[in-house]
């Protein structure tokens, strides 16, 4: 054994029930001491691969390694594994503190054991003396920590959370989000969490899963992700995008174009290369929200910048900035964000606008699903 | 207007609802007063007050060994079709396995045939076993009668109660056994004592079946009645009718108070 050692391996597990294929084939290294999210859309594999690794389903196939021993069979209950659940799944007929207790109790620790490390354990989640209550009468938020508290009061050598902040309201999860961080970092856990939430997965994770039809999509941190999406998939799930659909032309050495009915984009040479499409084949330029401007009708265009014309939406108040809802010729939506004082006139509804954005900042990436050119 | 459209309906409404009441209140209305009366024949309205008929229930031999026998095959009852109806619930609700729908409809099946065609058919098969006309044999009867109204109960509590707590139980670190033991069984609890008072009541006021299955040796206290009132008509009868809906009454008190101190979920 040695420090370098991968907390969590799971290779090419795969879950299917009758046809359905739940999980397709699922590689992924977990470092000690790491925060993984497994990020995705309801159905798409994240909670089962969760369940598999907890031990509450087995495998169809593939194995699951924890601190280097392969646990593709052990039943639940000897896998040292903590976890919490969406509905905090509390025992209703011990007070918190019972429940925070019931971990070492079954690991048969002695009283005075028990008794230090339950209270040391709600201290850590800041519910000292609310451990006489029962369940019942804790809310949500409280709940939910004694939850947390109960997992992770044996030490276990994995913590997994499936969407555990689902049911709170805004404020509350936002709250909890730091709470889990804080607490996780203070012990040194590995953790593994569910979510389908992107901006929790961004704020609490060291890398991101992402997860889309039982496969992993795109494994990297939040900036990868965002920055340099592997797919069209990712790049739509994660952040908003502007997804301009075409063909893709190359053009030698220095980048290509993107063509679309009468219009004509320049695509980057770094963007063109991470791509490596062929020249015709169906592909997607990906320009995020603030990256794209809107050009008044007599200023110039820079150069090294594309432009498309659009018309005036929707036009929303987000506070410091204004995002503004506009569509291209043949209906499609795109949406721009800017910071509230442009300087130049305002828009509304109905007004003729030129969207531009600078040709580096345009990614591209092949379109699977091509209906429209 | 609407008001005086209303006024007649409730008055109809309150009027039905009370008659409704009195219909199924009447026998015990009558009963009750009949076990105080100063008559020596079961008459009403009754004459007088006494208690003597609860004296003689309790002094004469065949009326208290009858309360005796009635009490003793009903725990037993109740403790053997809650032991097995639980486990049967367990596996009916937990397990998979094939066959399973027919064997719920085996094990329900004693609410839906005739009470008389089970007597006779565990008569005739229990004279060959040797146990007709004893305790044994009545109360693996009665046994049979009850284990559907446990095992209706207690697979009701598990299939409300939250699966994630045996996988939270898995999860920290106890075996089957020991989940069951400390989370499953503590949760279902306020069904499977549901059940077990169902169990009580179902064999402490059965007489078709006990007919068949009591011997002048051995007798519970519904056939005891049904004896009695055939020979003579005395006031005792009343007594004891009214010390069975006493006992149904206050198990069936005790049934709420179980319900109310489940965990709310």
């Amino acid at each position: 054994m040695t420090s370098e050692q991968p907390a969590l391996v799971l290779r090419d597990l795969r879950k299917t029930f009758g046809s359905a294929v739940a999980v397709d084939g699922i590689d992924l290294e977990v470092r000690r001491g790491e925060f993984v999210t497994l990020l995705g859309p309801s159905g798409s594999g994240k909670t089962t691969t969760l369940r598999m690794i907890a031990g509450f389903m087995s495998p169809s196939g593939g194995s699951i390694e924890i601190d280097g021993q392969d646990m593709t069979r052990v039943p639940p209950y000897r896998r040292d594994v903590g976890m919490v659940f969406q509905n905090y799944a509390l025992f209703p007929h011990m007070t918190a503190a019972q429940n925070v207790a019931f971990p070492l109790r079954m690991r048969r620790q002695s009283r005075p054991d028990v008794e230090r490390r339950v209270s040391e354990a709600l201290d850590l989640v800041k519910l000292r003396d609310l451990g006489g209550r029962y369940p019942r009468q804790l809310s949500g938020g409280q709940q939910q920590r004694i939850a947390l508290a109960r997992a992770v009061v044996f030490q276990p050598r994995l913590l997994l959370m499936d969407e555990p902040l689902g049911a709170l309201d805004r404020k509350l999860r936002e709250s909890l989000q730091l709470e889990i961080i804080r607490v996780s970092r203070e012990l040194g856990a590995t953790v593994l969490y569910v979510t389908h939430d992107q901006e929790e997965a961004l704020v609490m994770s060291d890398r991101i899963a992402i997860f889309s039809e039982g496969r992993i999509e795109q494994l990297g941190n939040g900036e990868d992700l965002y920055d340099r999406p592997a797919s069209l998939f990712v790049a739509d799930f994660i952040g908003e995008s502007n997804i301009l659909r075409g063909r893709y032309e190359a053009d030698g050495a220095d980048g290509g174009w993107m063509t679309r009915g009468p219009w004509r984009w320049r695509v980057g040479r770094v963007a063109a290369e991470q791509a490596a499409l062929e020249a015709g084949a169906a592909a997607a330029l990906v320009i995020r929200p603030e990256r794209t401007r809107i050009l008044d009708g007599g200023s110039d265009l820079v150069p090294g910048s594309n432009v498309v014309d659009a018309t005036v939406g929707e036009v929303l108040n987000l506070g410091p900035d204004t995002k503004y809802e506009l569509t291209l010729e043949g209906g499609q939506r795109v949406s721009v964000r800017e910071p509230r004082e442009r300087g130049g006139r305002e828009l509304h509804r109905g007004d003729q606008v030129r969207l531009t954005w600078a040709v580096e900042d345009g990614l591209l990436l092949a379109d699977r699903d091509v209906t429209s050119t | 207007m609407s008001d005086s459209w209303r006024q007649p309906r409730r008055i109809l409404m309150v009027g039905l609802g009370a008659l409704t009441v009195f219909y199924l209140l009447a026998p015990t209305l009558v009963i009750v007063p009949m076990s105080f009366t100063e008559a020596r024949i079961l008459s009403f309205p009754p004459e007088g007050f006494t208690l003597d008929w609860y004296e003689r229930m309790v002094t004469d031999r065949q009326w208290s060994t009858g309360l005796a026998n009635s009490f003793q095959v009903a725990l037993l009852t109740a403790i053997l079709a809650t032991v097995l109806g639980t486990l049967a619930a367990l596996g009916l609700t937990r397990g998979r396995f094939l066959g399973r729908t027919a064997v719920n409809a085996l094990v329900l099946s004693p609410l839906i045939v005739p009470v008389v065609v089970i007597a006779i058919g565990m008569f005739g098969l229990f004279v060959q076993w040797r146990i007709a006309g004893s305790l044994v044999g009545l109360v693996v009867a009665h046994t049979a009668l009850a284990l559907p109204f446990v095992v209706v109960a207690v697979a009701t509590s598990l299939r409300t109660m939250d699966r994630n707590l045996e996988l939270a139980a898995a999860n920290l670190g106890a075996d089957p056994r020991r989940s069951f033991q400390h989370i499953t069984f503590p949760i279902i609890l306020p069904g499977v004592l549901t059940g077990a008072i169902f169990s009580f009541i179902t064999s402490w006021d059965e007489v078709v079946i006990a007919i068949f299955m009591t011997s002048a040796r051995f007798r519970t206290l519904p056939v005891e009645m049904w004896e009695q009132v055939r020979q003579a008509v005395d006031p005792t009868v009343a007594a004891v009718s009214t010390t069975l809906l006493v006992v149904t009454t206050v198990l069936l008190v005790l049934l709420l108070v179980v319900r109310r101190q489940a965990p709310a979920q």
